[in-house]
């Protein structure tokens, strides 16, 4: 509970308490400033009833300890995050009541199969963005991974060694782009472009124009299977354990509440003792070795190496996690959030597809949810201010 | 910093600190590495292969910078004020495609006439973008990754499997990238004329100040009195309309343009500004900087080309390059902060 209190600490108890005095009452000014975080859940409630009545006993030192906005069960579920997962849940709904064929065992295999390369590197991306940090290098990252296994697989390595080296590629890739950014203090922005043609540029040098196609069928059709007849396929196994164990850092421990902390802001981050660097080298790490992860899927997946395998794949995994409410200015976002929003475009763009709407639609689908997702939002604050604003000027003065 | 060394004078009569000579301030020129780097490159390729800078090769240099150029000038502009604009490629696809839609549709049209509707749909464009990020303050990456999809759908939609090439167009049009003016082709010296004007309007005039004092901080440039929202507009306006120069010209030099024209260009847009000594948070760097690094990047493929270096190097290098100037500028912005430090702690 209090986890999803601190998910939002900066404006979310600070900057919003001044425009919003005498919401304070006698029940609640008895809890300390301190304690407030540890019953959020029950006051809601209570402040819900009794705001109106002690709206004249204004207290300005109690006012500091009143969150702004929705608390407990009520901001779960009308948070940012819900509304993304309803939005998901009308659109799957509709999908399959109006589009023939939607509803199948196939087409569950065949969306979450185009959508596991995303939805991979969507993970350690987040947790990047939020952090105030942002990597353009993970498609050629997975590029990098997709050119090396060809040439070690015809080189005659074997595939288990080969699996392996291509992980420690990414993670290599990774550190180098960590390294830069976290103890030399660069902008990642600049350093993920420069990295991004670098990364790209090696796996040229690896592969040149040539394919590799000839993995082992055994590996190949793994990739491609389904679990019984769901047509949920094998590899989302390995996808779940992933993003359970993204969402626990994030969320569960004390390193993922450090990275809201630093996303905020980095000086007081380091006050409080989070080592900003490390924090910042392992994102780092974990974004290049699932980048890799994602690069020996798509290798197997459509059992080709190439070199420009992926490509352009990190603007797209970048839409899809603003458009699951992380914020571009770090402190801000969740997991369940960024799942919805990688499923959303996904299930968007398939059924569009089955509707045989032509591709062409679906790249503006995408751009216009992505620009109203953060548009809406400010819109939708603006509003309350001005009709906030209006309410203060109309009220009598005391 | 020149008020700082000012009133340190009369305490510290050090002149060749107070007084910087013009090599000095030359030495501390921030497009100084990307333009030697040029000069080395240029120089060793062209001692190897002697063709490098016949008349051809120079001619082909410079036609296969133009529009890196002038798109990297554009896109400074908004960099500057500490936005980004990732759009660019997208909204060049369109407009290429629009000049080659006109001349099918009106071939009589004049080719004047053509540059002022491309560039005022590059201008309508960017207004778009700039519009929606300074009224629903909403972060310039975020809305113009949006919209680089949006445009490119727009454009995919439009044109479908339609592709119009050269023998589409009046062959003055296309000429504009044959003939030459004292060895330079037409759209590079309209290149350079658009660099030249953007520069001067950057370095003197007030709008073009208020820029650099908006990327280097929003708060307090606001605070000054600076209209942050329409300057912001206007760099959006301008790099629309430098896209859509960039998409008539495009439309000019390239045999084809379809669906696809012009994707992929945003990042090495944003490279060639980051190389040209373009700081990415915004502030400081300059339009001529950017020409020089897209020049630069356009210059590495065609000199290893020449050296015969294997043409899969070419992208790793662009790589190793864009690092290098980000690395160049950490380092000048250290030395300068510690600079700053040291004259204010001797006004004290």
């Amino acid at each position: 509970m209090s986890d999803r209190l601190d998910a939002q600490p900066g404006p979310g108890t600070g900057s919003g308490t001044p425009d919003r005095p005498g919401r304070d009452q006698p029940e609640t000014g008895s809890t300390a400033k301190g304690t407030h975080m540890a019953a959020p859940g029950t006051r809601t409630s209570e402040e819900k009833g009794a705001r109106r009545p002690a709206a004249g006993k204004a207290d300005t030192t109690r006012v500091l300890a009143v969150p702004k906005g929705r608390t407990g069960a009520a901001r779960i579920l009308l948070g940012r995050d819900a509304i993304m997962i309803y939005v998901l849940v009308v659109v799957v709904l509709y999908a399959s009541l109006v589009i023939p064929r939607f509803a199948s065992p196939v087409t569950v295999g065949f969306l979450l199969l185009d959508v596991i390369p995303t939805l991979l590197i969507a993970l350690p991306m987040t947790l990047v963005i939020i952090s105030g940090e942002i990597d353009l290098s993970v498609a050629s990252i997975a590029g990098l991974t997709s050119a090396l296994m060809g040439v070690l697989w015809q080189g005659g390595m074997p595939i288990a060694l080969v699996l392996v080296v291509c992980v420690l590629a990414g993670l290599v890739a990774g550190a180098f782009n960590g390294m830069l950014i976290a103890y030399l203090g660069l902008p990642s922005l600049a350093v993920t472009i420069g990295t991004l043609a670098l990364f790209r540029g090696l796996a040229l040098v690896v592969i040149g124009d040539n394919a590799v196609a000839n993995f082992p069928p055994g590996l190949t059709s793994f990739f491609t299977s389904k679990i019984g007849g769901t047509g949920i396929p094998t590899v989302m196994v390995g996808v779940v354990v992933l993003i359970i164990a993204f969402a626990v850092v994030l969320h569960f421990t004390p390193f993922g509440r450090g990275l809201f902390a630093l996303g905020y802001s980095k000086e007081a981050a380091t006050f409080v003792g989070i080592d900003v660097a490390r924090s910042k080298f392992l994102l780092y790490l974990a974004t290049g070795t699932v980048s890799a992860l994602a690069g020996i899927y798509w290798t197997l997946r459509y059992s080709s190496a190439r070199s420009d395998n992926a490509s352009g794949l990190e603007l797209a995994v970048i839409a899809a996690v603003l458009l699951g409410g992380v914020s571009i200015f770090g402190g801000k976002g969740s997991i369940p959030g960024v799942l919805a929003g990688v499923l959303l475009i996904g299930t968007i763009n398939y059924a569009l597809k089955l509707d045989r709407v032509s591709e062409v639609v679906l790249i503006i689908v995408t751009g216009s949810l992505l620009i109203l997702s953060v548009v809406a939002p400010n819109i939708a604050a603006a509003v309350q201010r001005a009709r906030h604003a209006r309410q203060v000027r109309s009220a009598p003065l005391p | 910093m020149s008020l700082d060394s000012k009133s340190a004078v009369p305490a510290h009569p050090t002149p060749e600190h107070s007084r910087p000579s013009a090599f000095a301030s030359f030495l501390r020129l921030r497009e100084l590495p990307v333009i030697l780097a040029l000069v080395v490159l240029v120089a060793v390729t062209a001692a190897l292969n002697p063709l490098f800078l016949g008349e051809q090769g120079i001619k082909d240099l410079l036609l296969n910078a133009t529009i890196l150029m002038i798109l990297a000038v554009g896109q400074t502009l908004v960099i500057i004020t500490r936005n980004i604009d990732l759009s660019v490629g997208s909204i060049l696809g369109l407009v290429a495609f629009g000049t080659g839609s006109i001349f099918v549709a009106a071939p009589n049209l004049p080719i004047i006439a053509v540059f002022v509707v491309g560039m005022l749909f590059g201008a309508v464009l960017g207004a778009l973008n700039g519009l929606l990020i300074t009224i629903a303050k909403v972060p310039a990456l975020v809305i113009t990754l949006g919209t680089l999809y949006i445009f490119r759908g727009i454009n995919n939609a439009w044109a479908g499997g339609t592709q119009y090439f050269a023998g589409d167009r009046p062959e003055a049009f296309g000429n504009l990238s044959v003939d030459t003016i004292l060895g330079f082709p037409v759209i590079t010296l309209i290149a350079v004329v658009v660099v030249a004007i953007v520069a001067v309007y950057m370095l003197g005039t007030r709008p073009g100040r208020d820029l650099y004092a908006i990327g280097s901080d929003p708060d307090a440039a606001r605070l000054f009195g600076i209209p942050v929202t329409r300057r912001v507009l206007l760099a959006f306006v301008v790099n629309g309309l430098l896209a859509g120069l960039a998409g008539v010209l495009y439309a000019s030099r390239f045999n084809s343009v379809g669906a696809t024209t012009g994707s992929g260009l945003e990042l090495d847009v944003v490279a060639a500004a980051v190389v040209g000594g373009v700081a990415i948070f915004g502030g400081s760097g300059t339009v001529v900087g950017a020409a020089i690094g897209a020049l630069l990047l356009t210059t590495i493929t065609s000199a290893l080309t020449a050296l015969r270096v294997d043409k899969f190097w070419q992208q790793a290098i662009v790589g190793i390059l864009i690092l290098a100037a980000v690395v160049i500028d950490r380092i000048a912005s250290v030395r300068s902060a510690r600079k700053l430090r040291i004259a204010e702690a001797r006004n004290v």
